[in-house]
């Protein structure tokens, strides 16, 4: 559930940062989003979040990938019009097997690779035309921003990021920002 | 201990390949053998073929088998009965089983070298704290070549051209092919390119462990920025030789069949079943206690290499075979003929070990972390990769009187003893953490 109202604490540093993560943690408050300009290690385990499935979808494609490239050429070359194509053997899938493993291999690449960055676009929300989601263009550049929720505790909270080493604090209707 | 008891029991096997063997001395005795199979063919065809790998089943194969033989008589121009190439394929296993046993274990310690030399020219932060064990691995390489190159020598000296047809003089006097590559491929040249070889490369296993264990108690880095020099200069002359020595020690065992990139196979196959006895070893070690700075990233991060090379092994292994499948010329399609007609279950096996196994099991992040699961899928591997060598060789020498019985095993625990026997006793002459190491504080905190 999002807060209605929420704080935006703006770092310049990653270790300050990441310190800070790890204190709000502690006292139990709920980060909503953090925005950085760039990846920051280990970030997404102080933050607590679960770990990708990707890499399990991108198999599962390739495994549909290579399904595809099988009964395909199955189909083709030995069911449909099992021609003698320079001698060799159109009997059987197993006897014609090594002319078909580069495509094989092909499609398996072909499918895991595009479908998985296609789930990626789709479970992250960015496609062409899309509105940007930036609270604030300087963690594009150069700032760290934490959004943290805010349940009637303004004044707590505010002390809490001050201590932190938060460089500026902005306390937000949710509503206004959307 | 148990590699001295591994060592006695090799001995005894190996002792019993070729007390077994030579009980067939005359073409008499082989006779009453094919006369004694025949018989059992047709009483219980069934069972008999099961129990030798469905090679010599039936006498109606025994036909088939002998028009294949004839064949090769008219190619080779000399003429020799059934019977005589039987007994020559009979006296020829425990040799080619020793040599197959010598060859795996050599081609390990071989492989390490390469990729220990790889680790200090790429100064790799992650790798130092395993450095000790690569160098007491490669403590067995020097023995190693020198027995393998010994077992061909005398293979063609004491023995009967056992391994190598194109020792035979006889063969070559009536082989035009061989005499065409006699220039490469005769004794003097044999012996004189083997020498060159692995004093190379003893010379650099040398050197390097001299600067790594002088670099320990050193307040500066001289020694180590000469290991990255002579390993730089190493990795140049190793591929050279390398691909050399594949072409000598393997590939003439077939002197009519040539492949180009059977070098780089024959690497592949050396780096990876290397790569996987530095994670076994390591596992072991760290299980004992005796390594509390390798964590399970050093670990992950040498199954991620057992996993990359068991593939990039699978990519050179299908690319000859594909490529000689596809075009179909007979001079050089015999040699799959061979092993696909009768090694169908080691040739395809091999791949399903050394690619299809190690591709699901080490393709997950968290399972290349379990020491358990790597030393299995590691185990999987080096059987895999022991018969990948038994399949370059066996085709070649006792085409399909092949078994893995006592001289096979028999030679797999002699070698087997030997290298464990001189690579734990390299591992206590040294600190196990080469503390002088420029790159070895980042190397114990590594994490993946």
């Amino acid at each position: 559930m999002e807060a209605s109202k929420v704080v935006h604490a703006i770092y310049n540093d990653d270790d300050v940062l990441m310190a800070a993560v790890k204190k709000v943690k502690a006292e139990k408050h709920h980060i909503e989003e953090i925005y950085t300009p760039f990846p920051v290690h280990g970030l997404d385990k102080a933050m607590g979040l679960a770990p990708t499935r990707i890499a399990i979808t991108s198999f599962l494609y390739g495994c549909v990938g290579l399904t595809v490239a099988i009964l395909m050429m199955n189909f083709i070359m030995i069911k449909d019009w099992p021609q003698d194509i320079g001698g060799k053997p159109s009997f059987s899938y197993l006897e014609n097997m090594p002319a078909f493993v580069p495509i094989m291999f092909e499609l398996t690449v072909f499918f895991a690779a595009h479908l998985m960055v296609i789930t990626f676009y789709l479970r992250s929300r960015m496609w062409p035309f899309k509105k940007a989601e930036n609270p604030d263009p300087r963690t594009t550049d150069d700032h760290f921003l934490m959004e943290v929720a805010v349940h009637g505790n303004e004044k707590e909270l505010s002390s809490l990021l001050k201590e932190t080493g938060a460089v500026e604090l902005k306390f937000i209707d949710k509503e206004d920002t959307h | 201990m148990a590699s001295i008891v591994l060592i006695i029991l090799g001995l005894i096997g190996v002792s019993y390949g070729f007390w077994d063997s030579h009980h067939y001395k005359t073409v008499d005795d082989v006779k009453v053998l094919l006369a004694e199979e025949a018989h059992h063919g047709d009483g219980h065809g069934e069972a008999h073929g099961a129990d030798h790998g469905g090679t010599h089943a039936t006498a109606g194969h025994h036909e088939a088998d002998a028009h294949g033989e004839s064949d090769e008589h008219a190619e080779e121009g000399h003429h020799m009965s059934h019977e005589e190439h039987v007994l020559h394929q009979i006296h020829n296993r425990p040799w080619a089983a020793l040599y197959v046993g010598a060859f795996f274990f050599f081609m390990i310690a071989l492989g390490v070298l390469a990729f220990y030399a790889i680790q200090y020219a790429s100064q790799a932060g992650w790798s130092p704290v395993l450095f000790r064990v690569m160098e007491a691995i490669t403590a067995y390489m020097f023995p190693g070549a020198v027995i393998v190159l010994l077992i061909a020598v005398a293979s063609g000296t004491i023995g009967h051209y056992n391994i190598f047809t194109w020792m035979d003089p006889e063969v070559v006097e009536h082989d035009k092919l061989i005499q065409g590559k006699s220039g490469w491929l005769n004794m003097t040249s044999f012996v004189i390119r083997g020498v060159i070889f692995i004093s190379g490369w003893a010379l650099y296993r040398h050197f390097s462990r001299k600067f790594s264990i002088a670099q320990d108690n050193a307040d500066d880095n001289k020694n180590f920025k000469k290991n990255f020099r002579i390993s730089a200069g190493f990795l140049v002359f190793y591929i050279y030789t390398e691909s050399m020595m594949s072409w000598d020690w393997i590939m003439s065992v077939d002197p009519h069949w040539f492949s180009t990139l059977f070098g780089w196979y024959v690497f592949a196959s050396m780096f990876v079943s290397g790569i996987t006895v530095i994670a076994l070893i390591t596992i072991y070690l760290k299980s004992k206690g005796l390594l509390e700075f390798v964590n399970d990233s050093h670990i992950h991060d040498l199954a991620k290499f057992m996993f990359g090379i068991s593939i990039f092994w699978t990519y050179l292994w299908f690319s000859q075979f594909m490529l000689i499948w596809y075009s179909n010329i007979p001079e050089e399609v015999t040699y799959f003929m061979t092993r696909i007609e009768y090694y169908k279950l080691p040739f395809f096996g091999m791949l399903a070990m050394n690619f299809i196994f190690p591709l699901l099991v080490l393709m997950n992040s968290d399972y290349k972390r379990i020491p358990w699961f790597v030393v299995m899928a590691g185990i999987i591997i080096l059987c895999g990769h022991y018969l990948d060598v038994f399949n370059m060789i066996m085709p070649a020498t006792v085409v399909d009187r092949w078994f893995i019985g006592a001289p096979e095993l028999g030679a797999v625990c002699l070698f087997g003893g030997l290298f464990l026997f001189i690579v734990f006793r390299a591992l206590g002459k040294a600190p196990l953490l080469a503390k002088g190491n420029p790159m070895i504080k980042e190397s114990e905190h590594f994490h993946y």
